[in-house]
């Protein structure tokens, strides 16, 4: 009966951007964790802080700071009708997201290596705020690799819709939308380098 | 009444007909249909869980069951209850059939997330089954899966807890879709203050859904990587903290008891004009209180606390904000009583039922007082006066709104109308025995009766048995009514017309059983929600 499908710009962005607020909490019921512990083992914090890698972390925030730059690229070139400067464009942010995922697994295995892990025997013989420290930071950090590779999925799916077309030069928020959660991705990052690299 | 257009129950609008027509529906109405289906029944399993509570609970010792599966039992009477049951119960089903036709829209804002949402949900309630079913048996934590021993026990809570993510994902989902549907859909004129305060309502609730709930979801992921991982974060002996779990637990839990109750409260304020015929007393204050419920209820999640240690300055904080979010409330309350004041009363079921909840609610919001305010909850913490307590606010809050708004909306939906005599009937015996069910249950609360205990003294049994015996004079009313609605629905008399009770909000402007698109002409919204003057019931 009814072929008329609606298209409501700001409905979709208004969706979204509640989406967003839901991954903000999710992280936010984490980070209220981690202040309450920090407030407990200050000390420990500090300690834990130091044996992360700050090389390999700030890397990590370069490729993820350059990465929104580039999937806002993308959004400014489908919006100016340059279909294959948006391709690029996606495909280098999930280049980037790709080489963030291969910073953490050295980054994690240099710690396992190090008899760091969740439970492991190393762990329990350290202090409690250590424990406590590294444990969150293996959920924390986890939590958020996890966002990375839903965001490399999503922009990936991105990729086919730009080339049927789906995606155009009218009609764009679907590209727009999953550009705001590839910026959720990098600001939650933005905030968990600090408290686990460089804990004062 | 126009023919032009088929009902939906003929027009799939996406070429599919028979089960698979359901299935891949994107109608907010089949959808709102396919919930309510999968909770009635999930609510008939919780109730005969509840039902098997009470009979072991007829006498000390062992009756029908052991220690055990009393535990299993009880946990999974409130997780069923609470997550599959009452949470989604009348903003996913009843607001999926009513909330887009309220606003004059043809459908919500994303009707195939929409439908992704009802997987979700079919998806979580399924996986709770199967923990039932698998791994070391079946979880025994109770519905709130406080740490340790949720991190230790053997039963299957891994399982568990994932059900309740996906299920807390689908109840986010559609409080972000209603959101932005009643932001984005409205027809031309439908200002806020012509919102039905149905749909206010569930305004409120969806914004609670969509800054709470993630905070469960984290909640229960970490009980999961706990079990998993053993980092330790709640374990005292690694250095964790089980009192920072109940904060982040009752941050989302406290306010899910507002997303229980606020779409009842909206229910209520829809039928009660109606029936008495008179526009409601203080629309902008019950839309409004609404907010402010939303806004307060959020902040007092630690007065589930008070005996878990906290200091004293916390303690009182907590106590006072508690009472804070009781005015909102209050005020509802006064407004429906001024509205039913020297109106015309008409005393048909929604009516009824909605009476009912006032009743229970009040009884419930006012024993909760005494749970809010430090000094007396610290000697009815965890005992039977709490069961009865939220037994009050939530069976008879949210679940006789449910069944109003099913009494109410029904014969729109269905184009049929069950027997009004009967029904009120079941009403009556309902409100009987839930007060022979519960309110024993404060008495023996008072005096000490801790619980989720299996056994008890012998001194607390009168209570007991009069709280059995009124389960199941409540167990028949449920089963009359739940007869009279569904043989009403399949071969009741067919409804006359649009509007059987003479309501003024847009759904009762529509086609019985409304079209695919939901209107047959151009929604008129020049008439105020509340505004009887020439409204007359179609006989
Ligand atoms: C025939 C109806 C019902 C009966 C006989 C019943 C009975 C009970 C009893 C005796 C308990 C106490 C278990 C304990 O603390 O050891 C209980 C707990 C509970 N009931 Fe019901 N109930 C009924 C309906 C409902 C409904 C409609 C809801 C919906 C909200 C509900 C939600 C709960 C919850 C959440 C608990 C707490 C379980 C816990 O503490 O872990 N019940 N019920
Ligand atoms: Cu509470």
């Amino acid at each position: 009966m009814s072929n008329h499908v609606h298209k409501d710009y700001a409905g979709a962005k208004l969706g979204m951007w509640l989406f967003l607020f839901t991954e903000v909490l999710l992280f936010g019921g984490m980070f209220v964790l981690y202040s309450a512990y920090f407030h407990e083992y200050p000390r420990e914090f500090h300690i834990g802080g130091k044996q992360l890698d700050v090389v390999i972390g700030t890397l990590n925030t370069v490729v993820l700071l350059l990465s929104s730059f580039s999937i806002a690229a993308a959004i400014t070139y489908i919006q100016q009708g340059k279909k294959k400067l948006a391709l690029i464009y996606t495909y280098l942010t999930i280049g980037a997201a790709f080489i963030f995922l291969v910073n953490k697994t050295i980054e994690w295995r240099a710690k396992f290596h190090h008899g760091i892990w969740p439970d492991s025997p190393h762990l329990r013989e350290l202090s409690h705020g250590e424990n406590i420290f590294f444990g969150l930071y293996f959920l924390m950090t986890g939590l958020h690799a996890l966002h990375v590779i839903i965001g490399m999925v999503v922009l990936s799916v991105m990729v086919y819709f730009l080339k049927k077309d789906v995606i155009n030069q009218q009609d764009f928020v679907k590209l727009e939308n999953a550009g705001l959660y590839w910026h959720i991705v990098d600001l939650i990052w933005i905030f968990l380098f600090p408290l686990f690299y460089l804990v004062l | 009444m126009s023919n032009s257009t088929l009902s939906f129950w003929e027009e799939t609008g996406n070429g599919r007909t028979g089960i698979m027509g359901w299935l891949t529906s994107t109608d907010h109405k089949r959808i709102g249909l396919m919930y309510l289906y999968i909770l009635l029944a999930m609510f008939i399993v919780g109730v005969f869980l509840g039902l098997a509570i009470r009979l072991e609970l007829i006498a000390p010792g062992r009756t029908i069951m052991d220690a055990q599966t009393y535990n299993t039992v009880f946990t999974l009477h409130g997780v069923i209850m609470i997550f599959i049951v009452v949470i989604p119960s009348i903003p996913a089903a009843i607001g999926n059939l009513v909330l887009p036709i309220q606003l004059g829209a043809e459908d919500v804002a994303f009707p195939r997330l929409n439908l992704f949402s009802w997987y979700l949900y079919v998806g979580g309630t399924l996986l709770a089954l199967v923990s039932l079913f698998t791994g070391g048996g079946t979880p025994d934590t109770g519905w709130t899966f406080y740490v340790p021993f949720s991190e230790f026990t053997t039963t299957n809570v891994s399982v568990a807890v994932i059900a309740v993510f996906i299920l807390g994902f689908s109840s986010i989902l559609t409080g972000l879709n209603f959101i932005t549907t009643i932001h984005r859909l409205r027809a031309p004129d439908m200002t806020w203050t012509k919102i039905p305060l149905f749909t206010w309502s569930l305004y409120a609730t969806g914004w609670i859904q969509v800054l709470a709930t993630p905070v469960l979801g984290i909640t229960v992921l970490l009980i999961f990587a706990e079990r998993v991982l053993g980092v330790g974060l709640f374990d005292p002996n690694k250095g964790g903290d089980p009192i920072l779990y109940q904060h982040l637990f009752w941050i989302y839990s406290h306010p899910a008891v507002y997303i229980m109750i606020l779409p009842a409260m909206g229910v209520v304020s829809d039928i009660i004009p109606v029936f008495a015929r008179k526009p409601i007393f203080g629309y902008k204050t019950i839309a409004f209180s609404s907010l402010m419920i939303a806004f307060a209820g959020s902040l007092v999640w630690a007065h589930h606390m008070f005996t878990s240690g906290m200091s004293d300055t916390a303690v009182l904080i907590f106590s006072l904000l508690t009472f804070i979010v009781a005015i909102p409330s209050a005020i509802k309350v006064f407004n429906w009583t001024a509205t039913l004041y020297k109106g015309s009363i008409s005393v048909e079921p929604p009516l009824l039922y909605a009476l009912g909840f006032i009743f229970l609610f009040s009884v419930g919001g006012l024993t909760g007082l005494i749970l809010g305010s430090a000094g007396t909850d610290i000697h009815v913490h965890d005992t039977y006066f709490v069961v009865s307590h939220f037994h009050y606010v939530i069976f008879g809050g949210t679940g006789f709104g449910l069944f109003a708004a099913m009494h109410f909306w029904l014969p729109k939906y269905y184009g049929r109308m069950y027997d009004k005599t009967l029904s009120k009937v079941a009403f009556y015996i309902l409100f009987v025995g839930f007060n022979l069910l519960y309110f024993p249950l404060f008495i023996i609360g008072l005096q000490g009766m801790p619980r989720r205990y299996y056994d008890y003294l012998p001194q607390y049994q009168d209570g007991h048995i009069i709280s059995t015996v009124g389960s199941w004079v409540l167990a028949l009313g449920l089963a009359i009514m739940f007869y009279n609605l569904i043989k009403g629905c399949l071969k009741g008399e067919k409804v006359n017309g649009r509007n059987p009770w003479g309501a003024a909000t847009l759904e009762w402007t529509t086609p019985t059983p409304p079209p695919l698109l939901n209107f047959d002409r151009e929604p008129d919204t020049s008439r105020k929600p509340y505004d009887f003057k020439g409204v007359t019931p179609d006989e």
